[in-house]
């Protein structure tokens, strides 16, 4: 991703409604997005798009992920949450 | 240098419930309306409200919109303007049908009716027993509140301007609101929008505080811009608090944890609320438990290298009945604490969660300001509503689900009025020559500056220094030193420095505007909260105690007044609480006690 994407992605990351939300996106960016494949990163980047109470159910395990192609992120996202 | 300028009829800063409620009025009334907000609207703060909406709707039982006002008086500790209050209550039905009609999907009672259940503090007949009043949407009320809104505002053609950040509001030289600079995060651009009428409706500010269940949007940017366009804020120490956030990240850790068994331990493991409370212990009321927890820290029995935090305890409960009463709990330790609750205690503290004060306004949400004497001049052209405005309804102390109330009543009547004003058919006053003058010189020092201070570091500071001296429990000591503190860190604040000069989403600089408004904010509460000697609502001082002269630690006799912080020169100044309601009899002062 170029530099004003990732400076978009991660406006959009850090000022969500849910303050579970900035806190654990602004984590995952500052701790695990720099090692992602391109291919990954732009998944994150479309997840994050989804509404703020299903995002977080989701991340935190009370809802399951319906979409196959976000599996490995919500996976990354959820060990981020029991490391 | 040339600055683009927009005209609009009105713009609205924030896109939360307030703002999009203002700014239907506006559009269906055929005024040409911009809304700008930092986020897209359905991300504002207003999606975390759940609890719901108060209005006397009755339709579960017996209500009176007279009860919700003689709550809501009660609930402010007598420090709300009964006028406001009054305006409130009695528009609380109109607003909640609209909504309905715009689309809302309420839970539903079996008779097709919306479903109300009870809530802390609202009662039927002046005090008498509880009553179903809130009306909600399961657990998103302001999320689906603000989807059926934008929704609205969309058909009425509002245009909105998403992720831009309003940076000054400007003013000429008889002080009238002209309009506001914002700028554009995908572009750096900074533009002038010119409007015949201003509403600020950008919510709160609880970002101060170090532990805070407000959303890091919630930089009181309306507060910060007011203050330095010289408007006064209002009540600024009054903030409500919930007693366990986890310590650290402010995420809320339910009451439901204590009513299912969870203790709370300083740090000698002792169960030290069997010495506040001995009766009602961890269950006690959200302020007694807050005072305890915030009295063990200042005392030294905290825990932590710090000893700034306390435990909450459930490792003696089944994990079976932990995963199954207190569902996602397990997961918000893990994730903002490090720590499994069903092995170890979650560290908590005290976390701000609303703030009372604000911009100051009359229930018809036009802004009032001290002029030539007169306590409540209107500032043409500027009007706010929602958790940056002060009404004020909520005085001292907020009811739950007055605040979705708040905002769809003054949003909409801030709405209201200025389509009022503009029907009057004036053209747009003349932009003043240095419109924009304040907004570049702050960008300019931020792309200039070389050793100044970190925002980070500032931002910290600040935060720390609200925690320890204007926390939940105050002491007159620890005020008069957190004044002093302040001061010291909006040096810095003034000097701030950011390593990306980049001009396209720059996160950095965005940050730094946004401490340049929560200072405003940090410092106005600090020296509001010193002066106010005297116990009411949340603000709650040790050296201001419960006695048989002041019960609750309150003094009507010197302190029944709000509170006007005027930034320009940090001093203070006082006006009277209305307590002539519109149409009722004034509702007597009493002790509060439930």
């Amino acid at each position: 991703m170029t530099h004003d994407e990732i400076g978009k992605l991660r406006w959009r990351c850090v000022r969500r409604a849910l303050l579970e939300l900035d806190i654990s996106l602004s984590r995952f960016l500052d701790e695990r997005f720099s090692g992602l494949t391109d291919k990954d990163q732009r998944l994150f980047a479309e997840l994050v798009e989804m509404e703020d109470h299903d995002l977080w159910y989701l991340i935190s395990g009370q809802a399951e992920c319906k979409e196959i192609r976000f599996e490995p992120i919500v996976a990354m996202l959820r060990k981020g949450t029991v490391s | 240098m040339s600055i683009p300028v927009l005209k609009f009829d009105a713009v609205i800063v924030g896109a939360g419930g307030a703002g999009l409620r203002s700014a239907i009025q506006l559009s269906e009334a055929g005024q040409k309306t911009a809304v700008l907000s930092k986020v897209f609207p359905t991300r504002s703060h207003t999606v975390a409200a759940q609890g719901g909406v108060a209005a006397s709707l009755g339709n579960s039982e017996e209500d009176h919109w007279h009860w919700h006002m003689y709550d809501t008086v009660k609930g402010s500790d007598w420090l709300g303007d009964q006028d406001a209050i009054e305006f409130m209550c009695r528009k609380a039905n109109e607003v909640v049908v609209e909504l309905e009609h715009y689309g809302m999907p309420f839970d539903r009672l079996d008779n097709g009716k919306i479903y109300q259940r009870p809530f802390g503090g609202h009662m039927s007949n002046f005090g008498e027993k509880p009553v179903r009043r809130s009306c909600a949407a399961a657990d998103r009320t302001g999320h689906a509140m603000l989807h059926a809104m934008y929704q609205r505002n969309v058909k009425a053609n509002t245009q909105f301007f998403v992720e831009w950040m309003a940076l000054d509001l400007i003013r000429d030289s008889e002080g009238a609101v002209v309009g506001v600079t914002a700028m554009e995060m995908e572009t750096g651009q900074v533009v002038i929008f010119h409007a015949k009428a201003v509403i600020f409706a950008t919510g709160g500010s609880g970002r101060i505080y170090y532990s805070s269940t407000n959303a890091f949007i919630n930089t009181g940017d309306g507060l910060g811009m007011a203050a330095r366009a010289g408007i006064p804020l209002e009540d600024m120490e009054f903030w409500q608090f919930h007693p366990t956030g986890v310590a650290g990240a402010g995420v809320l850790i339910t009451e439901g944890v204590r009513g299912e068994g969870g203790i709370l331990r300083n740090a000698s493991k002792e169960r030290f609320m069997e010495r506040y409370a001995p009766n009602a212990k961890d269950l006690a009321s959200r302020d007694v438990v807050s005072r305890a927890m915030a009295t063990e820290i200042k005392e030294g029995r905290g825990c932590g290298p710090n000893k700034d935090y306390v435990l909450l305890d459930i490792t003696h409960l089944d994990p079976a009945t932990i995963m199954k009463r207190l569902p996602g709990i397990r997961e918000i330790g893990i994730q903002f604490a490090g720590v499994d609750c069903i092995k170890e205690p979650l560290p908590v503290v005290p976390t701000c969660h609303y703030q009372m004060g604000g911009i100051p306004t009359n229930y018809s949400g036009r802004v009032v300001a001290p002029k030539n004497g007169e306590l409540r001049a209107e500032v043409p052209g500027f009007y706010a509503a929602g958790e940056c405005a002060c009404a004020s309804v909520h005085g001292a102390n907020r009811l739950g689900t007055n605040s979705l109330l708040d905002l769809l009543v003054f949003g909409k009547s801030a709405g209201d009025s200025a389509v009022e004003d503009l029907k009057l058919g004036k053209a747009h006053r003349e932009l003043p020559a240095d419109a924009a003058a304040q907004s570049l010189a702050r960008i300019d020092a931020l792309n200039t500056r070389r050793g100044g201070a970190s925002v980070n570091e500032t931002r910290l500071a600040m935060q720390r220094t609200m925690q320890d001296h204007a926390g939940v429990f105050r002491f007159g000591d620890m005020l008069k030193q957190g004044v002093e503190k302040i001061l010291e860190v909006e040096k810095a604040a003034r000097q701030l420095e950011i390593g990306d000069k980049s001009l396209v989403w720059n996160t950095a600089r965005v940050e730094a505007l946004e401490m340049e408004n929560l200072i405003e904010v940090a410092k106005a509460t600090m020296i509001s909260a010193e002066a106010r000697k005297e116990s009411r609502g949340a603000h709650v001082r040790d050296d201001a105690p419960d006695t048989p002269e002041h019960p609750n630690g309150r003094d009507d006799e010197n302190w029944l007044k709000h509170t006007l912080f005027s930034p320009v020169d940090n001093t203070i100044t006082y006006k009277p609480v209305n307590m002539t309601p519109l149409s009722v009899e004034t509702i007597a002062l009493k002790t509060r006690s439930y």
